[in-house]
């Protein structure tokens, strides 16, 4: 990133509109998702790496523990992130026949922070996980 | 834009294949700034389809958190030989698509 | 002139913990020139990588420098400039007519009678073959055409020859690597040859070679060429930053090349 594109990455205005509806960390946006249904911690894991190589590009593989029949499977996979600007990173649907409730694509993350990511399964309920992942600047600053 | 997709070429049927999807495109967050002082605009692909024969098996809304060159990896149970037809469209009503053909015996 | 490197910016974050270390490093080595040597055991600079990253690079498909490469292969075919001719129209497949190729430059190319890097050849092809303009640094074109035609040579070994017609380009190239530089008054060597395998902040220092390039860096969202990763070095050292395709990065690169001799190639490698 050139140095200004990195002030102006972390800049608090920027982060500030986005972020003030979030409220208390990713609350008011988890209920927003699941309209205020509850969402337990389970069944849901992360293979994120703990400290990113590069917040611009952060492997992330999730995978949901479900039987994979049509009573049980997953509807969809809602990734978050409690400190980029934008909390929502990205809403996976899968189909009843996916075969294996797993997927995998690479996120950005604006520093160190925690990523969550919820499943609602088949029958309604969400079910979540979580992953603490460090974030660190580059050694030398890179303006090309 | 360029884009790949990786589908196994054969299968047999009920097995779970894995997909992969691969496209070049910059996922501008609309925070950066050019060496001007311009603010970039946003411009990200938003919404990805993959269809097998037809019906969807996956779809992805995504925004700016997903890293440059969206990379995205899912699986499907193979059930009849056809194409695995992906589209994306981003934030400039630009479209791409990307398919590839498996063939499914048993 | 080589010592005539100036400050070009002030220091940012990162920049006043590199000038807090800076008393520990100058203190720790010689003020002279080092003797000019490779270091042993050689090691690519993706043996310093993180176990992510090396994944993503052996993956062809996770690979996004594959990107690239594949659009190079596109544009190998395709006509361009006033002769309506496309590389494949003088040099047919790729994968056998460019096999070995990218291993041998930077060379001194008879017809230019100068030193020129794979960049520089493929718009010598373009302006004296096809009649075409030449493409800039990292245009999305030159990067695909240099990464597809580098990419022929993955897994040879780097293969330069230094010798009377080159004798002055790679002296040059050895001066400038050993040479202090910028506000923060390092050489290439400070970091690449005396540290290599040392932490700096949150990174592992590696050896400095390039023969992974054009690479994918997660830090630029994109692929780029040797000469970009230089000129974040001279900008790293607050350094007066030379031009993409300058003849000190010319010469630097053939020296980078020589002292990165029997590494197997990468491209497109994968770098943080």
């Amino acid at each position: 990133m050139s140095a200004l594109a990195a002030l102006a990455a972390s800049s608090p205005l920027l982060w500030w509109r986005e972020a003030a509806a979030a409220g208390d960390g990713l609350a008011s946006i988890v209920d927003k998702i699941t309209g205020g249904a509850r969402v337990r911690h389970g069944r849901v894991k992360l293979n994120i790496p703990r400290l990113a190589d590069n917040g611009h590009s952060v492997p992330l593989k999730i995978a949901v523990e479900s039987a994979m029949t049509a009573a049980d499977h997953v509807r969809r996979i809602i990734i978050l992130s409690e400190r980029n600007p934008r909390p929502v990173i990205a809403t996976l649907y899968l189909s009843p026949k996916c075969g294996r409730p797993e997927v995998a694509t690479r996120v950005r993350l604006n520093g160190t922070q925690r990523v969550l990511v919820i499943a609602q399964l088949a029958d309604g309920e969400y079910w979540s996980g979580s992953a603490e992942v460090e974030v660190t600047e580059s050694a030398c600053l890179d303006a090309t | 834009m360029d884009a790949r997709i990786l589908v196994p070429r054969a299968a047999t049927r009920g097995q779970t294949i894995e997909i992969r999807v691969a496209i070049r495109h910059p996922m501008e967050t609309g925070f950066r700034f050019d060496a001007m002082g311009k603010p970039l605009p946003k411009n990200v692909i938003h919404t990805l389809t993959v269809r097998y024969n037809g019906a969807e098996i996956f779809r992805a809304e995504m925004g700016s958190g997903i890293a440059a060159n969206p990379y995205l990896q899912f699986y499907t149970v193979a059930e009849a030989s056809g194409e695995v037809i992906c589209d994306w469209t981003d934030d400039n009503g630009n479209r791409g698509s990307e398919r590839a053909a498996v063939s499914v015996v048993g | 002139m080589a010592g005539d490197r100036f400050v070009t910016r002030g220091p940012r974050r990162s920049g006043r913990l590199l000038l807090a270390l800076l008393p520990v490093l100058a203190c720790a080595l010689p003020a002279s020139a080092a003797q000019p040597g490779r270091p042993d055991p050689l090691k690519s600079g993706i043996e310093f990588a993180s176990a992510d990253v090396r994944g993503m690079q052996a993956d062809d498909f996770a690979n996004p420098g594959m990107l690239w490469v594949a659009r190079g292969e596109k544009l190998w075919s395709e006509p361009a400039g006033r002769s309506s001719k496309s590389c494949a129209s003088c040099h047919d497949e790729a994968a056998k007519s460019m096999k070995g190729v990218a291993p041998r430059y930077p060379r001194i190319d008879p017809g230019a009678a100068r030193l020129v890097n794979l960049e520089g050849r493929i718009n010598i092809c373009r302006s004296r073959h096809q009649e075409a303009e030449p493409l800039a640094y990292e245009t999305e074109a030159l990067l695909a055409l240099t990464a597809y035609v580098a990419h022929q040579s993955r897994g040879m070994p780097v293969a330069v020859t230094v010798d009377w017609q080159n004798r002055r380009n790679f002296e040059r190239g050895r001066d400038l690597y050993y040479q202090r530089l910028g506000q923060i008054n390092l050489s290439c060597a400070h970091c690449h040859e005396q540290n290599w395998g040392k932490r700096l902040l949150g990174e592992t220092i590696s050896q400095g070679h390039g023969n992974a390039y054009p690479i994918y860096r997660l830090e630029w969202q994109a692929t780029g060429s040797l000469h970009r990763r230089l000129r974040s070095c001279f900008f790293g050292v607050r350094a007066e930053v030379p031009a993409a395709g300058s003849e000190d990065f010319l010469d630097l690169e053939l020296y980078l090349a020589w002292r990165a001799r029997g590494l197997p190639m990468e491209t497109p490698g994968v770098r943080r």
